[in-house]
């Protein structure tokens, strides 16, 4: 394992395909293998890219690497498609759009299928990334259809999320309120040549305004006041230098007092960006506006705040994951799932009752060791 | 672990090499292969020997499936292999070719790498049955 880490550090591409191939079926040592890699990870920014089927995220991620490639920088994709709950098959199609970058390695391109498992499936994107980082890659875009929690969760790995939106769905839009909406750092209407364009980036602008005094009202209004008043911000800027003079420490509490009032808008307000994929039209401004928010990212610091929330969450889904596992097999021992559902049939017990069974003395070894320290 | 979180589908890449514009078989295959069970990453059409190559390695698939009808099978072929040996990947991918391939060239192909030949005919459940057999261990 460790030999396939230092090929993959040392840009190895077989390497690196299969570290995630590993990492994909949790193969013997996987973890360690992950574990490897964090030391090397951290440099990428990634950026998540989901909207409805069809409405160009692959022909967009296309354009966007090539813009990458001719900037000098290297890229990471992986794209996820849904697999077959019955058979566990897919066919994972993203790749046909992959037209700008034709045998050039240093886009690397990979296609996951959402094995269903809970968790999972954001557990593996997320070490997918992890190795990608590590590798080198400069820009890290992971794509996947925006239909569920699972997708909201896989998006979550990246800095940056983008909501991709076609004109003519105005319905659509009204779906993607709830959850996707939400998540959006950056939004882009693709198809923008289309009918009906105009619609679609007013309605998106409409519900943003309503999530902005729904939400957080009190921080809106600062947001709105950030951007509408550059000159009197520029004076509390020249204010505060005074202050400083004066003395630092009152400068501090006042910042803390009022966040933003010194000109930093502590709100991010997602741009919509109006695009044509196909001729990539708007992606140069679909790139800034990345650019904006990873900026502002590392200026509010939320950047850090994302990679702590992040990390916790990684936690939490290996350790649920784990438990599931650990408890998986103490269902085996006890004869399998089959003879526990026997008897829910045959009237004995309930799901409750078998649930509280397992877990008891899993739960009472656990406080024995805590307060045996 | 227990072995149900284990899971490893096969993978594999059905690619259409050159211009060939016909890829009704592919489809059928590549869904025939997802219905039992495999992963299966599409090409999409006029594909070039680098770019199969490109994404049999970035895929790291089991399976390399390779529809050809354009006749260009003795140039298109052996350029996919050589590449595949240049990344060391030759050796544990299944390379499987579809399509129409004259008798007389077939053994050449096979001396190259190539593991079977599907020709018209060729039933679904022999080539899905030949890739659960074959597909190397990982």
């Amino acid at each position: 394992m460790s030999d396939l880490l230092e090929r993959l550090l040392d840009g190895d591409h077989r390497a690196l395909a299969r570290t995630i191939t590993n990492i994909e079926n949790r193969a013997p040592g996987y973890r360690d293998l992950v574990s490897g890699l964090y030391e090397h990870a951290g440099t990428a920014e990634v950026i998540g890219i989901t909207g409805s089927p069809g409405a160009g995220k692959s022909t967009l991620v296309d354009k966007m690497a090539e813009t990458y490639r001719e900037r000098g920088e290297t890229v990471g994709i992986i794209a996820i498609d849904p697999s077959s709950p019955f058979t566990g098959g897919a066919v994972l199609g993203d790749r046909i759009r992959m037209a700008s970058n034709i045998g050039d390695m240093d886009v690397f391109f990979r296609s996951m299928s959402a094995r269903g498992s809970l968790g999972g499936v954001s557990i593996a994107t997320a070490d997918a990334v992890k190795a990608l980082d590590a590798f080198g890659k400069d820009r890290i875009i992971v794509e996947t259809v925006g239909a569920g929690q699972n997708e909201i969760d896989i998006v979550k790995t990246a800095d940056t999320v983008c909501v991709l939106v076609q004109p003519g769905s105005g319905d659509d839009v009204q779906m993607l309120k709830a959850g996707i909406l939400e998540i959006a750092d950056v939004f882009v209407v693709n198809k923008a040549d289309l009918d009906g364009a105009d619609r679609t980036v007013q309605e998106l602008r409409e519900m943003l305004d309503l999530r902005g005094n729904a939400g957080s009202g009190r921080n809106d209004q600062h947001a709105r006041h950030g951007h509408h008043t550059g000159p009197e911000a520029t004076e509390n800027g020249a204010d505060g230098s005074a202050g400083r003079a004066d003395g630092a420490a009152l400068t501090q509490a006042e910042a803390e007092a009022e966040p933003g009032e010194d000109g930093s808008d502590p709100e991010w307000t997602p741009p919509i960006i109006e695009a044509v994929a196909t001729h990539g039209e708007g992606v140069d401004a679909f790139l800034d506006a990345i650019n904006d928010h990873h900026a502002h990212l590392d200026a509010t610091g939320e950047a850090k705040a994302k990679a702590r929330e992040r990390y916790a969450e990684e936690v939490r889904t290996l350790l649920r994951e784990d438990t599931a596992d650990l408890l998986a097999e103490e269902i085996d021992a006890r004869g399998g799932i089959d003879d526990l559902v026997d008897g829910v049939v045959a009237g004995e017990t309930d799901p409750y009752g078998i649930a509280d069974d397992v877990l008891d003395p899993v739960a009472t070894c656990l406080r024995e060791r805590r307060e045996d320290g | 672990m227990s072995a149900g979180q284990t899971q490893q589908p096969v993978r594999c890449l059905v690619a259409k090499v050159g211009l060939d514009g016909h890829d009704r078989g592919a489809h059928v295959i590549a869904r025939a292969f997802r219905d039992a069970g495999f992963e299966v990453v599409y090409s999409g059409l006029h594909r070039s020997p680098d770019e199969v190559v490109q994404a049999a390695v970035q895929e790291d698939v089991d399976v390399l499936g390779i529809s050809i009808l354009s006749g260009a099978h003795n140039t298109l072929v052996p350029k996919i292999l050589d590449g595949l040996d240049e990344y060391d990947a030759l050796a544990d991918t299944l390379v499987l070719v579809g399509g129409i391939v004259p008798d007389k060239d077939q053994d050449d192909l096979r001396e190259r790498g190539v593991s079977a030949i599907f020709g018209p005919g060729a039933s679904m459940e022999d080539t899905i049955e030949f890739v659960r057999e074959n597909a190397p261990e990982r």
